[in-house]
């Protein structure tokens, strides 16, 4: 009894664990990439990572952006699916530092 | 009554049915349906025509001197150095007198495979050379093809020379593609975009419009021109007793501001606490930029857009936001004034938003006003403003300084000083920020376009380099104005790949490596704009920014799939460039042009680059598809 509650337990953790693999597929086909680039580090549109904003700021700019951004509904990008997006922008890792670049500096 | 074929008779092909009604049948009977013989099969008659003696009914068409020689020798007194065309036979008189009656010298004929390419490579060489060059362009479907890019010329003040065949003489005309292939009046289909044309009648009459015609192209605001060159007046001699002379060209000084409404807005620059100049297209010539530096300097005002070095400390590209906080506004021949300072938000909701604060003046000077038209909407949304002047902002801005230098008091000087030391440190600011974000994504792949954009700067810094298409980021150092050409006027698509090859042809005999940063879409356009470069030997290092996609339209579907809530993931149907991808380097090939890639890992690019630029140096194109990212 205490073994099923336990792997219930740890299913609903795994359900609920926000995937950065999805949310890479994510961000390319809900067309994240299309203004932020496929790595989320901006393009026509702000960088997103590394680094990005708070889930609760980013959350409440992708469903009422006040620039040049479409809002995406719940009806087009679910809580769960924006999750998984947050998830890979916060996995994708820190750009090497301009300075250590010889051709950005000269 | 003679019997008579007409001047162009003789060649009629497989003119059998034609020549037997011409040899003096009545009228009555000319209006009986005749069959004709399947072209390319002539008749024994026929062959009789061509082979046998000259008979009486025959007009004889051999010339020593037909009109097209003295159209050339008017050419030539105008100073082309090149004339694009695509073959057309309306025009095929021209053609064989500039080969062989000139020499096939200034102008030098270009073979292009489109006449969009035609003038968007007149367009481009325009943008170096500051003058025209010609285009020959085939009457009716020529013009057709060519239209497109007119209008992208007309829209960019750009002089384009075209050379329109036709025949206007209907019983001169041959049967069948040739009707199809004439008009009555010709030009009448790009008239609302271009900047004049006329239909001469006579030799005369073509070098007295052809001289104009070049006059009214040069004078700003520039703008393509077109001459109708009539098929009969090319082919038909030059009587011996025709007393024929090219009239002189004078170039018209450009129209520079009335002095009052300059020394207002003199007085507005000085008594100015945050000033901005908008110098979109403000500078046509080298000296125009350096005036536009004297301008800032003397008043030590931010410059945003325009050809204005890019290192200099009141540069302030990006910029947009000191619009924000700027009590004075002085746009520059800028296209659309009233986009560059209110902005529309077109999203689930279509806003406008302003940027300027209240009380904020707006000068404008541009010579758009003195050249307008009614049809095509290239004026743009109409701009609010304190002063407007209609006048050459190049021309002006000598009036401008010499009147701000009267005003600038000691106390004015130190303001402006302070300012100036601000807006270094912005200045310094602003590229220490570019150098940080051109380094996210740095190992991405696709490749960043700030990654494309260094590696390409790295290969050409060191050289005396002109980048033909595409724009530089804010790291290269934009210190002439030959540095960069622009894009599109109108935002026609397809202008880049010709644009570029037209003024690398232009930089070449200066020795300048020339450098186009091209997107994919643009060039599935006009590719054999690539032949023509490989065909003339034009230097030329493209570099694809392949995002393989028509990206702005990918944006554009997104926008409405989220406006009707319906989920984007569609969103590429129709406007992506991919399965199968397209393979630009081995297009290029088979183009005879040297082609590299794809390349998708941003470590091949820097030792593909050189060996573009070992090949470009060498004197011939070169091509290297980079896979990217979308932007």
């Amino acid at each position: 009894m205490r073994l099923v509650a336990l792997l219930t337990l740890a299913s609903a953790l795994v359900a609920q664990t926000p995937s950065a693999l999805n949310g890479k597929k994510l961000f390319d086909s809900y067309g994240c990439y299309q203004c932020h680039d496929h790595d989320g580090h901006g393009g026509a549109g702000a960088r997103l990572a590394p680094n990005p904003l708070p889930f609760a700021a980013f959350s409440k700019y992708v469903r009422q952006p006040t620039g040049e951004m479409p809002p995406y509904t719940k009806k087009v990008v679910s809580d769960r699916e924006l999750a998984d997006i947050y998830a890979y922008l916060q996995s994708i890792p820190q750009p090497p530092a301009a300075k250590s670049i010889p051709i950005l500096n000269h | 009554m003679p019997k008579s074929l007409g001047r162009r008779g003789f060649l009629k092909g497989a003119a059998g049915g034609a020549a037997a009604m011409a040899a003096g049948t009545p009228a009555a009977q000319a209006q009986q349906p005749t069959v004709r013989r399947a072209a390319g099969v002539p008749s024994a008659a026929a062959r009789a025509d061509e082979t046998g003696p000259v008979s009486a009914s025959v007009e004889v068409l051999t010339a020593d001197r037909p009109g097209a020689d003295f159209m050339v020798d008017v050419l030539k007194t105008l100073g082309f150095e090149y004339i694009c065309a695509n073959p057309g036979s309306s025009f095929r008189a021209l053609h064989e007198s500039i080969i062989n009656y000139g020499g096939n010298k200034a102008p030098e004929l270009i073979t292009c495979c489109h006449e969009e390419q035609s003038v968007a490579m007149a367009d481009g060489y325009a943008r170096i050379e500051g003058k025209p060059l010609a285009v020959m362009a085939h009457s009716t479907v020529g013009l057709q093809h060519a239209s497109m890019a007119i209008y992208n010329a007309f829209a960019a003040r750009s002089p384009a020379y075209i050379i329109l065949g036709n025949t206007i003489d209907a019983t001169a005309r041959r049967p069948g593609v040739e009707w199809y292939h004439s008009a009555q009046d010709a030009a009448a289909m790009v008239r609302d975009y271009s900047k004049w044309d006329d239909l001469p009648i006579s030799l005369p009459h073509f070098a007295e419009s052809a001289v104009r015609a070049y006059q009214i192209a040069m004078t700003p605001p520039h703008g393509p021109v077109l001459l109708v060159a009539d098929s009969d007046l090319q082919e038909t001699p030059i009587e011996a007793s025709a007393k024929l002379r090219i009239p002189k060209l004078t170039l018209s000084s450009a129209p520079a501001g009335e002095m009052a409404a300059v020394s207002e807005v003199a007085k507005l620059l000085v008594a100015a606490e945050n000033p901005v100049i908008l110098a979109d297209r403000a500078v046509r010539t080298a000296e125009g930029m350096k005036l536009l530096v004297q301008l800032a300097e003397t008043v030590q005002a931010p410059v945003v857009g325009g050809k204005f070095p890019s290192h200099h400390p009141l540069n302030q590209a990006g910029g947009r936001g000191l619009i924000g906080s700027a009590d004075l506004i002085v746009g520059l021949e800028v296209p659309d004034l009233w986009g560059s300072i209110n902005t529309v938000r077109d999203q689930l909701h279509r806003s406008v938003q302003t940027y300027t604060k209240p009380g904020a003046k707006v000068v404008n000077i541009s010579a758009v006003n003195l050249d307008i038209k009614s049809n095509y909407q290239f004026f743009q949304r109409y701009p609010e403003t304190d002063v407007s002047i209609a006048a050459d902002a190049e021309a002006t801005l000598p009036y401008l300084i010499e009147a701000c230098k009267r005003l600038i008091t000691p106390d004015r000087k130190r303001v402006m000083d302070e300012r100036g030391r601000k807006l270094a440190a912005a200045h310094e600011q602003g590229l220490e920020r570019a150098r940080t974000e051109a380094a996210y994504g740095w190992d991405s792949t696709p490749i960043s376009t700030a990654r494309l954009s260094a590696e390409i700067w790295e290969v050409v810094r060191d050289k005396d380099w002109s980048l033909v298409g595409g724009a530089p980021s804010r790291l290269w150092s934009v210190d002439t104005v030959y540095r960069t050409a622009g894009g599109g006027g109108a935002y026609g698509v397809g202008y880049s790949a010709p644009g570029s090859v037209g003024a690398a042809l232009a930089n070449r005999k200066y020795g300048r490596l020339s450098v186009a940063i091209q997107t994919d879409g643009d060039l599935m356009y006009a590719p054999g704009a690539l032949w023509t470069a490989a065909h003339h030997r034009v230097p030329l290092m493209s570099v694809m920014h392949n995002n393989r996609a028509y990206h702005q339209e990918v944006m554009h579907i997104q926008r409405m799939a989220n406006r009707h809530q319906r989920g984007i993931t569609n969103a590429g149907i129709g406007t992506t460039l991919t399965d199968p991808n397209i393979d630009y380097a081995t297009i290029a090939r088979g183009m005879g042009v040297h082609g590299e890639g794809p390349i998708t890992d941003p470590k091949d690019l820097a030792p593909a680059l050189r060996r573009a630029m070992d090949v470009v140096l060498r004197g011939e194109p070169a091509l290297v598809d980079v896979v990217t990212q979308p932007r």
